[in-house]
C-alpha cells in the first residue's frame, strides 16, 4: 500500500475540504456487535473513536425511522485504511438500563476509549476486561458529561465584598 | 437519575496495576498486549505469560506522576523483574479539567479559545479541527487565503512540535545539546507565531470562518528565514544524534511494535508510520488544500524508536517542503469568509457605524447560531489523528463537542512497547510517543 498520487478536485470546492463522507450506520443495540463485526471483516482495521453523547435536552434529533431515539448515544468511527473509508455507527442506549456490549474484543484500541465514556457518562460496557474511571478520581460520585450533572462553579471574590461572617 | 445511583455507581474499582497473585489469565494476557497477536487461530503461547510466575519474583513501581521524564503527569505503574519491564499500566487523569464539558458552555466563537489548550505543542492544530468541523455543519466555504494561511500555520505548527519532540527525546536519552538546539530552533518559529497571531502559544487564531487577522506586513521574510536555518539545522541534528552510535544504541530495536498491534490499539500518527503503513491524513485523505502541494509520507520499517525518530526529523524537511510551497504560492484575498452572520465587521468599521458595533457586540456575547446536526472532522496533527465530534442542537453553543485526542489513543501502545525493555528504556519509550497531557487528559 503505497502513497498514491492525491486526488484532484475541482478548483472551486478547494476550501471546504474535509472527509465528510463517511457511511452512517444505526444498528440496534442487539445487532450492534455483530454489524460492527461484518466491518472488522470487510477491513475496517482501525477504530479510530468512540465517545458517547447525551441526548437530554435535545431529544428531537434527526434519525432514520427505524430508530427509536433513546437518551445516550454511542458514537463509533471505523476506518479502513485499505479502502480510504470512514463508517459512523451511532447506536442508541436507553438511560433505565445503559448498558452496551464492547469492542474489546475486535478492537483493543477502545479499551480506554470506553473507559471514558463510562466515566463521563456511566454507560457501562459489558465484555470490557477493566471497566474502571479513567480521567476522574476512582472515588468520584456521578458521570459528568451527563446533562443533569450540574457545573460547579467557584464564587468569584472580590476584596471589598463582603465575606462570610 | 435519581441521586442515590451516583452513590451506587462510585465503587468501581482501582485504576493501579493489581499485583500479579490478583490478577486473572485473561486480565493478564490484555495487560501484556497478547491479546493483540489474534487471531485465535494463532493463540499466544501463554508460556510468554509467566502465569506461574509469583508475586515474590517481582516489584510493582510507580514512575510518575512527577516523574520528570513523562512529559507532565503521566504516571505508569510497572512490574519489574530486575531491571526487565513485565507490565505497565499508564495511569492519566491528573490533568483532566473538563474540556469537553467547557466546550458545551462556550459559543462557537469562544470554542476556539477552550480547544487550544488541550494540545499546548500544537495548539494550532486543535484550533484547526475545531474550525473545519464547526464550518462543515455550517456549510461555509473559505476564501482561498484563508486555506492555504491555515496550511502555512499548521506546517509551522508541525516544525515546531516536532523540534520540541527532538528536544525532549534528546534530553530523554542524555543528549542537552540536543535539547538547546531543539528549543531555539522552536524559539523561532514561535516568535513568528507571537508577530501573526499576538500570543507564542493558545493563539486563538484560527477560528470558524477563517483566521483572526491577516498575516502581518513582511511574513514571506520570516518564514523564508525559518525555513533556511530549519532546513540547515536539520543538518547539524543528523551529525549529532543520527549517526551517533550511543544514540543509536539506545534508539535501534528499542520499543518496537508492529503495524498489526498498532492497528489494533487504534494507533495513528508517527508510531503507525513507523510500523511501515503509509497512512497520513494529508495525503490519504486531504483536507484544507494539501491535495495541491508536494511532499512525500515518510515511513519507517521496524516501528522501533529509532524510526520514530527518523520519522519525526524528516516530517520536519517534509513540512519545510511544503512551506516553501505554500510561500510562493499564497494567494491573495480575504482571509476570513464575508459572512456576516458568523465573521465580525472589521475593527475601523466599529468607530464609525453603530449598527457595526452592534453587530460585533452580538456576535461577541451571543455568538452564531449553528443549523442542527453532527459531524466529525479529522486532521493529521503532529501526534496522529486529531478528530473533532460535534453535535448541534441548532444552538449557539455546541451540544457536544468531543475531541478524538491522539496521544490519549496512543498511550495505549505504551505497554506493549515497553514489555521485555529495560527500565533505563523507557523513559526513551515513554518520550517516543510523544504524548501531550493536556491533550491525554482533556
Amino acid at each position: 500500500m503505497g502513497a498514491r498520487a492525491p486526488r484532484r478536485r475541482a478548483p472551486g470546492d478547494a476550501a471546504l475540504t474535509t472527509p465528510l463522507q463517511a457511511e452512517h450506520l444505526f444498528p440496534d443495540r442487539g445487532d450492534y456487535l455483530d454489524v460492527v463485526r461484518a466491518r472488522r471483516h470487510e477491513g475496517f482495521e482501525l477504530c479510530t473513536d468512540l465517545c458517547a453523547v447525551d441526548y437530554l435536552l435535545h431529544p428531537g434529533r434527526a434519525l432514520p425511522e427505524a430508530t427509536a431515539p433513546e437518551r445516550f448515544e454511542v458514537v463509533v468511527q471505523l476506518l479502513s485504511i485499505e479502502q480510504r473509508r470512514r463508517v459512523r455507527v451511532r447506536v442508541q442506549v436507553p438511560e433505565s438500563d445503559p448498558t452496551l456490549g464492547s469492542l474489546w474484543d475486535l478492537y483493543p484500541g477502545v479499551e480506554a476509549m470506553e473507559r471514558e465514556a463510562f466515566d463521563m457518562f456511566g454507560i457501562r460496557f459489558t465484555g470490557h476486561p477493566d471497566l474502571t474511571r479513567i480521567l476522574m478520581p476512582e472515588d468520584w460520585e456521578g458521570h459528568p458529561l451527563r446533562k443533569d450533572y450540574g457545573v460547579g462553579r467557584v464564587p468569584v471574590q472580590f476584596k471589598e465584598a463582603p465575606g462570610p461572617r | 437519575m435519581t441521586e442515590p445511583d451516583f452513590v451506587a455507581e462510585t465503587d468501581e474499582g482501582t485504576q493501579k496495576l493489581a499485583p500479579r497473585s490478583q490478577t486473572g489469565a485473561e486480565e493478564l494476557r490484555r495487560e501484556v498486549g497478547a491479546v493483540l497477536r489474534r487471531p485465535e487461530s494463532h493463540p499466544p503461547p501463554d508460556a510468554s505469560l509467566d502465569l506461574e510466575r509469583t508475586g515474590d519474583d517481582t516489584m510493582i513501581i510507580n514512575m510518575g506522576p512527577q516523574h520528570p521524564s513523562t512529559h507532565g503527569v503521566l504516571r505508569l505503574m510497572m512490574e519489574l523483574d530486575g531491571e526487565t519491564v513485565l507490565r505497565t499500566k499508564p495511569i492519566i487523569g491528573y490533568l483532566h479539567t473538563g474540556m469537553e464539558k467547557t466546550g458545551e458552555e462556550l459559543t462557537y466563537q469562544q470554542g476556539a479559545t477552550n480547544v487550544t489548550r488541550m494540545d499546548y505543542l500544537s495548539p494550532l492544530s486543535n484550533e484547526l479541527v475545531f474550525a473545519m468541523a464547526v464550518e462543515a455543519l455550517l456549510g461555509v466555504e473559505l476564501p482561498p487565503r484563508a486555506v492555504w494561511m491555515r496550511m502555512l500555520l499548521a506546517e509551522l505548527q508541525r516544525v515546531s512540535s516536532h523540534l520540541m519532540w527532538l528536544a525532549t527525546n534528546g534530553m530523554d536519552v542524555g543528549s542537552t545539546t540536543m535539547m538547546i538546539f531543539g528549543f531555539r530552533e522552536r524559539e523561532m518559529v514561535l516568535a513568528f507565531f507571537e508577530k501573526t497571531t499576538g500570543l507564542r502559544m493558545n493563539h486563538n487564531f484560527i477560528r470558524p470562518g477563517g483566521t483572526a487577522a491577516d498575516l502581518p506586513d513582511g511574513w514571506e521574510d520570516d518564514v523564508e528565514l525559518i525555513c533556511d536555518t530549519v532546513s540547515e539545522r536539520l543538518g547539524d541534528y543528523d551529525e549529532l544524534l543520527t549517526g551517533q552510535p550511543i544514540f543509536r544504541e539506545r534508539m535501534e530495536g528499542v520499543g518496537s511494535i508492529s503495524a498489526d498491534e498498532a492497528m489494533a490499539l487504534s494507533v495513528t500518527g508517527p508510531i503507525l508510520r513507523s510500523t511501515g503503513v503509509a497512512w497520513d491524513l494529508r495525503r490519504t485523505m486531504p483536507y484544507l488544500a494539501y491535495d495541491q502541494v508536494d511532499f512525500d509520507v515518510i515511513i519507517g520499517t521496524y516501528g522501533d524508536n529509532f524510526d520514530r525518530y527518523a520519522i519525526r526529523l524528516n516530517e520536519i524537511r517534509e513540512s519545510v517542503r511544503m512551506i516553501r510551497q505554500v510561500l510562493e504560492r499564497m494567494p491573495l484575498g480575504d482571509y476570513r469568509v464575508q459572512d456576516k452572520k458568523i465573521t465580525p465587521p472589521p475593527r475601523a468599521r466599529i468607530d464609525e457605524s453603530m449598527e457595526a458595533l452592534i453587530h460585533h457586540f452580538k456576535l461577541f456575547t451571543e455568538g452564531f447560531k449553528v443549523p442542527e446536526g453532527e459531524v466529525y472532522v479529522a486532521v493529521e496533527s503532529p501526534r496522529g489523528e486529531l478528530g473533532c465530534y460535534l453535535v448541534s442542537d441548532g444552538s449557539g453553543k455546541p451540544y457536544r463537542m468531543h475531541i478524538r485526542a491522539p496521544s490519549f489513543v496512543n498511550l495505549q501502545a505504551l505497554p506493549v512497547m515497553m514489555r521485555g525493555g529495560l527500565v533505563a528504556d523507557a523513559v526513551a519509550t515513554i518520550s517516543s510517543v510523544d504524548p501531550v497531557m493536556g491533550e491525554v487528559d482533556r
